[in-house]
């Protein structure tokens, strides 16, 4: 893999953007690499055992998985700072492995286990973690968006230095309240990324047939919202272009947004047999893109012996194994659960009703 | 022939107005389209075009004068040729009986606080009060209740420069800055939603839709994000949001801007849904809804914002969501209300005490959680039951009200349940066919009475 310098072009409204980030100028230091590269790993891993689940009929319902688009949540993670929060769609395993949320929550809550980060009350499309300022997780193909809007509001009404990252699939950009929110986040100027995460298909639908106009990036422009095209399987291009639209946001300038080219190796859903795209199609990304491939290329490169990388292996193993015995020893919910989480309690007692 | 100027409607639900200021005086020469006044409505200043060219006879109605009812004779026009002399002053009880026209008799503001003004407006509260209409109540309680936490902010759409569309937020962005009282675009899918987020950032929206009409735009952020995610996560995720506006059958805007969703949103584990009728509810209930960790649907009605009550003079009036308030007590039949059909729910007891049925008059007040425990006592102690709404019939508020009775009051019912609410027909624009389409006095009084006739001794 080459560093390539990022290519800086003034873009006139009208103009697609020309830029695509692909490479990087400043090569972290290789602890960071590593721990990229690790964290992408257990991702992989981790849907990987999760579809096999599946396939076993431990989890049910919907199942979405990440695997091929793992460099898109590590890199922007990796140039995230603390209080900095995420919302994503219903392809979300992997964003909450990368905000640091526990391998065992997050399988057991696949499985519908007590131990689940919702309780067993979410499933794969649901989950959250305030203490890890991940936000959902949530089900509706686009609702997500002005979500994270308002979590950016909220970070700019308390004059908090954060961003809330907010990730879109390229099937939502086409929903109406994706642009309601581009323009009250741009006309406040309010501190979201929106990291359109562009795996080609929406559910079955190439993005060419769904999708009028030019990049998805340029799907702003009309708010003077600035976008990028990015590698999406290039961890170091995402980080690049990460650090700078953060810095961006951070900066007081309002709203950018990343249109991340990536792919999913697998269907949309595992009930998806994927029958609108060829097996050499997916295999040719694979083989020439493979997001994990590049950073291993990478970490040799640094001089990162193969028994490190093979430690690392080994670890993220035993993480996946450990929290699919958990998912699986975790026990159901109690029935008494069913009626829990509906309300919050009343804590004031002025507010509760005598009756 | 002198032309009659009248009080202009300047609004679907506009009454009366105040005469604030004329721009010509008796004698003037004015053309058509020439500013003669400006008048102030419950909602707005707004200027009165003269309608013919002429010269101004006389000026009836003073600059300054409260309370002019619609189409009330203001001024005299003179067309060409014509002079004082072929006047035909209006008597002066004329502007008056011009002004008794109002759609349906039952929206008689007076006859509805005349009403009120008999029973407690809160049977715990023995302090001063101060007479508000429901408008100005909502706004206070949302000034309160900034004043005391500045997480709690307002947006919708004309909450802030335009002082509302329906002015209920008067004055709030002079208070609180444009940083806590923020017009939105329309967009009310993407505002509700940032709503949504922002209280999962620990802030606490008020979200005012201009009309309930316009959530529906909204209601998958309503019901997917605000009142279902604490469940889907476990109890992590509240949301602590207060999503209001007018809600219910507005005046001749037709089936789009008139209807009641106090259903479609009661439906909804998740949500507390609230419907208040007088000032002092309204004031409550919405400090209650703004304090409340949870999402609250809270349900106003346009044509109730004009109408005044006495309000208890206390920063720290709560009414808690989930209680229902008996406002008049009896013993043939129980009558259970919400909103605007309160008032109605009152005049039709006065008119059954007239035809020797005692009727007890049950506020609703919240719609969900239930008072079930209210109805069912009083119930049990009047043996009918007649509920009623303005909105839609089938799966509305009273087949639930009716079905609750029936599993914890059965043996004590001595008739079937009735119930009175709008027809089941989008709202027609034609004026006898709204009417026809609402739920009026008439039609509890009936209901009643069936509940009665044949059962009573």
């Amino acid at each position: 893999m080459t560093a390539k310098a990022e290519t800086k072009r003034k873009r006139g409204p009208g103009r697609p953007p020309k830029t695509v980030i692909s490479g990087v100028n400043d090569m972290p230091p290789t602890k960071d690499l590593v721990a990229m590269y690790k964290d992408m790993l257990l991702i992989r891993r981790f849907e990987e055992k999760a579809g096999q689940l599946y396939g076993m009929g431990q989890i049910g319902g919907f199942c979405h998985l990440y695997i091929g688009q793992e460099a898109v949540v590590v890199g922007l993670q990796s140039a995230s700072k603390p209080g900095d929060t995420v919302v994503t769609s219903y392809r979300d395993h992997g964003h909450m492995l990368a905000c640091g949320m526990d391998a065992d929550g997050v399988m057991a809550e696949l499985t519908g286990r007590e131990g689940g980060y919702s309780r067993g009350k979410g499933g794969s499309m649901h989950m959250f973690s305030r203490e890890k300022n991940f936000f959902g997780g949530h089900g509706i193909v686009g609702a997500q968006v002005p979500i994270g809007v308002g979590l950016a509001f909220s970070h700019k009404y308390k004059n908090e230095p954060n961003v809330c990252m907010t990730y879109l699939g390229d099937g939502a950009v086409n929903q109406g309240q994706v642009y309601e929110s581009f323009n009250m986040a741009a006309l406040w100027s309010l501190p979201v990324v929106f990291v359109i995460e562009n795996n080609q298909y929406g559910m079955g639908t190439k993005v060419t047939r769904a999708a009028a106009g030019r990049a998805l990036a340029d799907r702003g422009m009309a708010y003077g919202i600035p976008g990028k095209q990015v590698d999406g399987m290039d961890v170091l291009a995402v980080r690049t272009a990460a650090l700078e639209a953060l810095a961006y946001c951070r900066d007081g300038n309002g709203p950018y947004i990343l249109e991340m080219k990536t792919y999913r190796y697998r269907g949309h859903s595992m009930s998806d047999p994927a029958k609108y795209r060829t097996r050499e199609e997916v295999d040719a990304m694979r083989k020439q893109h493979d997001p994990i491939d590049q950073i291993r290329e990478l970490l040799k490169n640094q001089h990162v012996d193969d028994s490190r990388l093979k430690e690392i292996d080994s670890a993220v193993k035993a993480t996946v194994t450990k929290a699919t015995e958990f998912a699986q020893t975790s026990p159901e919910p109690d029935p008494s659960e069913l009626f829990t989480d509906i309300l919050l309690p009343l804590t004031d007692n002025k507010l509760v009703a005598k009756v | 022939m002198a032309i009659e100027i009248k009080m202009p409607a300047l609004s679907p639900t506009m009454e009366e107005g105040t005469l604030a200021k004329w721009l010509v005086a008796d004698g003037d020469d004015v053309r058509s389209g020439d500013v003669i006044a400006e008048i102030e409505t419950d909602k707005a200043t707004m200027e009165v075009e003269a309608i013919e060219d002429g010269k101004i006879g006389q000026i009836l109605v003073p600059a300054g004068t409260q309370h002019v009812k619609v189409n009330a004779v203001i001024a005299i026009l003179l067309e060409d040729g014509e002079s004082a002399s072929d006047m035909k002053l209006p008597t002066p009880d004329a502007p008056a009986e011009a002004a008794a026209t109002p759609v349906t008799d039952d929206t008689n503001p007076s006859a509805e606080t005349a009403q009120v003004a008999e029973t407690e407006v809160e049977t715990e509260w023995s302090g001063n009060s101060t007479s508000l209409t429901v408008r100005e109540s909502i706004r206070d309680a949302m000034a309160e209740e900034m004043r005391r936490d500045e997480n709690v902010f307002i947006m919708g759409e004309e909450v802030a420069e335009y002082q509302g569309a329906y002015k209920v937020t008067q004055g709030l962005l002079d208070e609180f800055g444009s940083k806590r009282v923020i017009d939105t675009p329309i967009t009310e899918q993407g505002f509700a939603g940032l709503g949504v987020g922002a209280a999962f950032g620990e802030l606490r929206p008020i979200v005012e839709f201009m009309t309930f009409n316009f959530a529906m735009q909204a209601i998958d952020q309503i019901i997917n994000s605000a009142a279902k995610t604490l469940y889907m996560s476990g109890g992590q995720m509240g949301c602590p949001i207060v999503f209001r506006g007018p809600n219910g059958a507005a005046s001749r805007v037709a089936a789009q801007h008139s209807q009641c969703f106090a259903s479609w949103y009661a439906h909804c584990p998740g949500l507390k849904v609230v419907a208040p009728y007088s000032a002092a509810d309204a004031k409550g209930l919405l400090k209650a809804a703004i304090r409340d960790p949870n999402p609250v649907i809270f349900l106003e009605h346009e044509v109730l914002y004009g109408q005044s009550f006495d309000v208890p003079d206390d920063d720290d009036w709560i009414v808690p969501i989930g209680k229902a308030n008996i406002l008049r007590s009896g013993s043939d039949v129980t009558i259970v209300a919400f909103s605007i059909m309160v008032g109605r729910a009152l005049e039709a007891a006065d008119r059954l005490a007239e035809q020797g049925i005692s009727a007890e008059v049950i506020d609703l007040r919240s719609i969900r959680p239930l008072d079930s425990a209210t109805i069912v006592e009083s119930v049990k102690r009047t043996s009918r039951l007649v509920t009623c709404e303005e909105g839609l019939p089938f799966a509305g508020i009273g087949a639930e009200i009716a079905m609750q009775v029936m599993e914890q009051a059965f043996d004590w019912l001595d008739a079937p349940i009735a119930r009175v609410t709008g027809k089941d027909v989008p709202m027609p624009y034609a004026a006898n066919l709204e009417a026809l389409a609402l739920p009026q006095i008439d039609d509890i009084v009936a209901a009643a009475r069936s509940t009665c006739d044949g059962f009573k001794g």
